[in-house]
């Protein structure tokens, strides 16, 4: 069993849960991810990793609430725990001395980029770094990422806070020149994002959340074709190349399972699930 | 007992098929204690017995027959366990057929006798009973042992070391002990609790299992010299999926047998929405290979409810290579054989699910390294099959996690790890391995008979280390 130690609620049905792991806290990196499973039933859900605490043995991951495993998450509390963490899974983002990098982070995956940002920053690199969101209301880490950005700008969907959409990066890009550039967010933010960064041959390393069960290589049901080459996500990345990732096939095998998942989260908020409602 | 009735073997009941096609109960139902009884009767004692030569594990068959006989049948299972702490598991999926009864003299003029049978009665028995844990004698000099992978492999070498007295710690990947026992072979064949109760009769003999570490990931191999192993055994199995690397593959609707098994067996797919883990299944399911996981995905599509289910295999039906009994549960069941067919792509539907197969027809041609006659493609008799759900299932290699992150530890071009046959010694000093990850995808039997050796080659390995001091 493993412990929630922590749970902050960061935005509107997106929290941060802190969970006891510690083994897995200390061999933690930068873009790798855990597999969770709450309970015996449960599923097993890929959660990228946003942070450790070395002293108190915890392992940090953002969610927002849209599943049925993720509703469920949500109403624990500090103090329960969960089934199994398996982790750190997958390879660590690139994180080396590249110069100045663009990052850019679209809702709850701004909590890992953050943790890819320190990293970078702690390498020398200089840093330019957009927060975006749907609104103003689904931000999450937008202090903490302008704490570590030379750089910062926000953008939303619907223009509620800053810049509207991210058309804007095209200038950004033709004004300046970046040596890398990291984007985590969903996977239609990825495409956009790197459609932008396509012209300058800039080499955008994206974090691939896609379909897993077991996370380390046995299932393929994350396959990605990469470079016209299929690749598994959990052992291959899940940091990939953008510029080389085939990413209709990715969002056609992202809505795979949306009728089967729509249906788990009906019956959960029709009878709570099987977990006490906090 | 008169000649001719000592021809006839016992018949064990089976589950009557119009029924089972639509539950994951156990197919096979076992003998009652009549039928093994009459089983063992036949059994000729031989002073000299083949059966055990055909036996990768060493069981003394005619022992444990006896005390059956004897009707102490708690005993026979013990008998068993002293060479096999899996019994029960292998009474049900070992191709006894090719091994121990295929040297089984009464076969020469009959049905030789149905050992797997009976070791499934024994064991059944002793578990229903409530398992009791032996005492251990320890070992003069002991170790710290790590085994990686908690399969057929890595559990008959934790069991057979933890016996000798040394210290033990297995660590799984996934969330739960038994690899391929767990994740592959579906609940008819292999019941997942029995499969748990031999896990937990090995934790009970004192070995530490760590479920959710994935070596390779979380440590490595030096890393756990480091931290005090003195041997580490890689039981890592054949986990990585092979594809066709065909034209749409990564369709919607086209599974990997390893993604359709895990989601069935491991995650209890076939229970979903109790069970959190979706598993999508359409109506007419064409299944590529001809193995025995093949038929497992195909058996397992018909309980899901699939209208049509098929077995699309390269040559013909004398080189399937699944086991004969699993072919003729199959037939029983209403899975369709096209043999002599080879897909060459999958055709999507708009929202990119699979809903055609294109496929070409083969006929057999010179052997090749196998020994089995080459397929050789039909130019021009490309067709189509109308199918909306694809299991591929043409075998699995090793996972390359480990070797990818062990400096010396040597692999074929296959990447199956090098080893000493005769002590399971892998190039690098202290590393052990055995299993599917040496072989390359096989059986059960043949893993737990490469555990055995290993754990001899570990035990001597760590007297030499530890007694020479």
């Amino acid at each position: 069993m493993y412990k929630i130690v922590t749970k902050k609620e960061l935005a509107p049905n997106i929290y941060l849960i802190e969970i006891a792991a510690a083994d897995v806290a200390k061999k933690s990196n930068p873009g790798r991810f855990v597999i969770i499973r709450l309970d015996e039933k449960g599923e097993r859900v890929p959660l990228t990793i946003a942070g450790v605490d070395l002293n108190k043995g915890t392992v940090a991951t953002a969610f927002h609430a849209v599943g049925r495993t993720t509703k469920k998450l949500a109403k624990m509390k500090a103090g329960d725990s969960i089934t199994d963490l398996s982790g750190p899974l997958g390879n660590p983002a690139e994180v080396g001395k590249f110069g100045k990098v663009l990052l850019v982070g679209g809702g709850v995956w701004c909590a890992p980029l953050h943790y890819v940002a320190q990293a970078l920053r702690k390498n020398g690199n200089k840093l330019v770094v957009v927060a975006a969101g749907r609104t103003e209301n689904d931000m999450v880490y937008v202090s903490e990422l302008k704490a570590v950005a030379d750089d910062f700008c926000v953008a939303t969907d619907d223009g509620s806070k800053g810049n509207e959409g991210l058309d804007f990066l095209a200038d950004v890009l033709k004004a300046q020149k970046f040596d890398h550039a990291v984007v985590m967010g969903p996977v239609s933010m990825l495409k956009k994002v790197v459609d932008l960064t396509r012209p300058y041959g800039l080499k955008t390393m994206v974090t691939l959340a896609s379909l897993m069960v077991d996370g380390t290589g046995m299932c393929g049901a994350c396959r990605v074709t990469v470079g016209g080459v299929t690749k598994f996500a959990c052992m291959d990345g899940p940091e990939f190349n953008g510029l080389d990732v085939d990413f209709d096939e990715l969002i056609s095998r992202q809505r795979l399972y949306l009728p089967e998942e729509r249906m788990a989260s009906m019956i959960h908020d029709k009878l709570g699930g099987g977990v006490k409602r906090g | 007992m008169d000649k001719e009735k000592r021809k006839h073997g016992i018949e064990m009941d089976k589950q009557n098929v119009l029924e089972r096609i639509h539950n994951f109960y156990e197919v096979a139902l076992g003998y009652n204690e009549e039928q093994a009884l009459a089983e063992a009767e036949r059994c000729l004692q031989c002073p000299n017995p083949r059966c055990v030569t055909g036996c990768p594990v060493e069981v003394p068959i005619p022992d444990f027959i006896k005390l059956l006989k004897e009707k102490d049948y708690v005993a026979a299972s013990l008998k068993i366990k002293e060479k096999n702490s899996l019994p029960a598991v292998c009474g049900r999926v070992c191709p006894q057929e090719n091994q121990c009864q295929a040297m089984c003299v009464l076969g020469k003029m009959g049905d030789p006798i149905s050992i797997g049978r009976l070791e499934r009665f024994a064991s059944d028995f002793e578990r229903n009973k409530g398992v009791q844990i032996p005492e251990l004698e320890k070992a003069a000099v002991t170790g710290k042992v790590a085994i990686v992978g908690s399969g057929p492999a890595g559990l008959t070498v934790a069991a057979d070391l933890v016996k000798m007295g040394h210290e033990v710690v297995m660590f799984e990947s996934l969330h739960l002990a038994g690899g391929v026992l767990m994740y592959g072979i579906p609940e008819f064949r292999l019941p997942k609790e029995i499969v748990q109760s031999e896990v937990s009769y090995i934790k009970q003999l004192g070995v530490d299992v760590k479920t959710n570490y994935t070596i390779g990931r979380i440590y490595t191999i030096d890393e756990l010299f480091a931290d005090g192993f003195d041997a580490i055994f890689v039981g890592s199995g054949a986990g990585l999926p092979n594809f066709m690397r065909i034209e749409g593959e990564n369709l919607g609707g086209v599974y990997s047998a390893n993604e359709f098994l895990i989601r069935v067996n491991l995650m209890k797919g076939y229970l979903f929405p109790e069970y959190d883990t979706p598993i999508r299944i359409g109506k007419k399911v064409a299944v590529i290979g001809g193995g025995n996981v093949a038929m497992d995905s195909a058996r397992c599509s018909l309980r899901l409810g699939a209208d049509e289910v098929y077995i699309v295999y390269r040559r013909s039906k004398e080189e399937l290579p699944a086991r004969a009994e699993e072919v003729e549960n199959a037939e029983e069941e209403g899975v369709i054989f096209r043999l002599l067919n080879n897909p060459t792509k999958f055709i999507g539907d708009e929202s990119g699910w699979v809903n055609a197969m294109e496929c070409i027809k083969m006929e057999l041609g010179e052997p090749d390294a196998s020994g089995r006659r080459r397929p050789v493609p039909i130019k021009g008799s490309e067709f189509t099959m109308d199918v909306d759900t694809v299991i591929i299932a043409i075998g699995q290699t090793p996972n390359p996690l480990i070797q990818r992150t062990t400096e010396g530890l040597e692999t074929t071009r296959h990447g199956t790890i090098i080893v000493n046959e005769e002590t399971g010694a892998a190039t690098k000093d202290g590393v052990f391995a055995g299993g599917d990850v040496v072989s390359g995808a096989a059986t059960v039997i043949s893993a737990m008979g490469a555990g055995k050796t290993a754990a001899r080659g570990i035990h001597d390995y760590i007297q030499k280390k530890k007694g020479a001091k």
